[in-house]
């Protein structure tokens, strides 16, 4: 079992001509992600590596191949597009890989995909992979292995930094999600924990937070009061100084700095182990699994 | 992108906010000739991207011309937060019969442009927040029909019982919404927006923070970088592709992701140790951006050790072992260099290091040890 993606995900990737977009496409397809379809607008009927339709529109794509999972590597100025465009093609999940989507284009693009009750992963995030069954995006298929636990994360490198542990102690996962690290992205930690709670072959989750806005605090509280599966958390960027990234605006309308503190505070009033260190996951977990 | 007060000021007089005309001068000189064109009192104002300008002494009234040369010579060249003064903006002073705080932000949680505004105003916002919470009121704007007018004069009259006002300063929102989504902004504030004694509604202060993101769409926002006024390392990691922060410790950290970047300084601090900065080399790396990234670490002399953590995924890390075996044969490093990579091509990667002499960990927490007991002037384990 895994969530939001698996064996039957048939997915048409955006921009497969593309340096990264080709590139990834191979990974994915050695991986044994079912790739059916990609769009480069004006090479509609030539073939990718021989095997893989290509479209100029994603409609087309879809009507055509029954993709019902898009994966986008276009560059930024053209992503918000990108994104629309696969959110109005019928199918249930955008996974948009590309780094640098301008703010102000993802205030309009939120409400439209919300509005399609399509779900949005990213931007700039490095995808998913339910180990054994799928990859969709750049996460190295072998640092991961199936198993038991959940692994939800905001950034890339150090996801693979945890499930590369986890993996080498012979924890696997159910899936991996990265759901990117911009100020306004389509699925957050508290939809990831729902989906992990409601995955029977999940028993455990990590999750990996960082500095910044009040996601972490608000998905403490949620696995407080909502979940029965018990969670593990680390926080990046304690040593990193404050107001670089983010102004002091930002956190009055939140009412929070977005602090590495605050966010320990949260998780450890919730119950929530808390990894000190990349490598702590590994125990904790192992601690926090059934028995058997 | 921070953009200073009279760029912000230009940029919201295109759209139609009114704000007192203001002359930006490099000497104390230039800063006499302008108080004279102006006649009449003026402030001397700081161009530098911080906030609390006015509490750092950057901030002055000035009666006379000659008043003007003397504290402009005094805050050009001053230091404030690390940054030094190179531009005072000269501008009429002017007389204020009540402050307000109008500002804009997008907001993670509500995923909207947000407005903020306060009657409080002339004072830091957070001071506010702090302290009255409930003087400031909160706005999200749909960006599909934008600020309406109905809910500008909501704003308006928070601010203002009087209707002229409100409607004066409603038609302030509207610009201010204007110039923040054709800027890409992700913060616009003034502050304060102030009523004079005649009954005229000001912008006396403007702030406005791009979002970088928009920077390689827009030619026009990037011709406003003031490259003069940021850290010279900074400006040199971003002309190379890095996203570079300078920090006060001595392990130079160059690591592969922001989260792990992140990550690696923590446990540096964590073994008792002290991240001399935070640098991301990326995604796509290749052998150039390494030795970049080298240079630029070298060139801070509190650096005594330095790391490599490189999990290789896009990242090949044949490319990062290229990049290090380059660098040192051009610039032999003073200080010692603790290397810890895997991932994609890893193999490769180890048998170039290894023929150059050099060795690699794959595991990130010994590699961390080691380089903060290098900097602390151990010995190599």
């Amino acid at each position: 079992m895994s969530v939001f993606i698996n064996k039957n995900t048939k997915l048409v990737v955006q921009g497969i001509t593309g340096r990264d977009g080709s590139f990834h496409t191979k990974q994915m397809m050695e991986y044994g992600t079912q790739v059916v379809a990609g769009v480069t607008p004006g090479k509609g009927g030539q073939k990718f590596e021989n095997a893989i339709p290509i479209f100029n529109t994603v409609a087309d794509a879809v009507k055509e191949s029954g993709a019902n999972t898009a994966v986008i590597y276009v560059p930024p100025p053209y992503a918000a597009d990108a994104i629309m465009e696969a959110a109005s093609s019928g199918v249930s999940l955008v996974v948009c890989i590309t780094e640098g989507v301008p703010v102000l284009d993802m205030t309009k693009v939120y409400a439209f995909v919300k509005e399609r009750g399509v779900r949005l992963l990213g931007p700039n995030c490095p995808g998913l992979i339910s180990p054994g069954e799928s990859k969709v995006g750049i996460i190295p298929g072998r640092i991961c292995t199936p198993g038991p636990v959940g692994v939800v994360s905001r950034s890339g490198t150090l996801t693979y930094e945890v499930v590369y542990q986890l993996t080498r102690a012979g924890i696997g996962q159910t899936t991996c999600v990265g759901i990117g690290g911009d100020p306004i992205n389509g699925t957050n930690f508290i939809d990831c924990l729902e989906a992990f709670e409601n995955d029977p072959a999940t028993k455990a989750i990590a999750m990996m937070g960082e500095i910044g806005g009040t996601d972490e605090q608000e998905a403490a509280e949620y696995i407080k009061t909502r979940m029965k599966k018990p969670v593990v958390g680390f926080i990046a960027g304690q040593t990193a100084p404050p107001g670089r990234r983010m102004g002091h605006a930002g956190a009055i309308i939140s009412g929070s700095a977005g602090t590495a503190a605050e966010k320990i505070d949260a998780f450890e009033k919730c119950g929530i182990g808390v990894a000190k260190r990349p490598m702590d996951f590994v125990e904790l977990i192992k601690a926090r699994l059934p028995k058997n | 992108m921070n953009l200073h007060e009279y760029q912000a000021k230009d940029i919201l007089r295109r759209y139609g906010v009114t704000t007192p005309e203001g002359t930006v001068v490099t000497t104390a000189d230039e800063a006499r000739a302008a108080a004279v064109a102006f006649g009449g009192p003026v402030m001397v104002k700081a161009q530098v991207h911080v906030g609390g300008r006015g509490k750092a002494g950057g901030v002055k009234f000035c009666k006379t011309p000659d008043e003007a040369h003397e504290k402009a010579s005094k805050i050009l060249g001053m230091t404030i937060k690390g940054l030094t003064v190179k531009k005072v903006l000269i501008a009429p002073a002017a007389d204020i019969a009540s402050e307000a705080y109008v500002g804009i932000i997008v907001d993670r949680a509500r995923k909207k442009p947000v407005f903020m505004v306060s009657a409080a105003g002339g004072i830091d916002i957070e001071e506010v927040a702090a302290t009255t919470p409930e003087k400031i009121r909160y706005h999200a704007v749909d960006v599909r029909y934008g600020l309406m007018a109905f809910e500008a004069l909501e704003l308006g009259f928070f601010l203002y019982n009087d209707a002229k006002l409100a409607r004066a300063a409603a038609k302030v929102m509207q610009q201010l919404y204007a110039a923040f989504m054709a800027t890409g902004c992700s913060l616009a504030e003034i502050n304060p927006l102030v009523v004079t004694p005649a009954g005229d509604i000001v912008a006396l202060d403007g702030k406005m923070v791009i979002d970088d993101n928009e920077l390689e769409r827009r030619a026009d926002l990037e011709a406003l970088r003031d490259v003069d006024s940021e850290d010279p390392a900074e400006v040199d990691a971003r002309n190379c592709n890095l996203t570079f922060i300078k920090l006060d410790g001595n392990v130079g950290c160059i690591v592969n992701g922001a989260g792990l970047a992140m990550a690696t300084m923590d446990l540096v601090k964590y073994y008792g140790g002290d991240p001399a900065n935070f640098l991301d080399i990326g995604g796509s790396s290749n052998p150039e951006k390494v030795v970049n990234a080298i240079r630029i670490i070298t060139a801070d002399p509190n650096v005594k050790s330095i790391l490599f953590n490189i999990f290789g995924g896009i990242t090949r890390t044949d490319d990062v072992a290229n990049g290090i075996v380059t660098a040192l044969k051009a610039n032999p490093l003073k200080v010692p260099l603790v290397i810890r990579l895997t991932g994609t091509n890893e193999e490769i990667a180890l048998k170039i290091l290894k023929e150059n002499g050099l060795s690699a960990s794959s595991d990130m927490d010994e590699a961390v040890q080691q380089a903060v007991k290098l900097a602390a002037g151990g010995q190599a384990a």
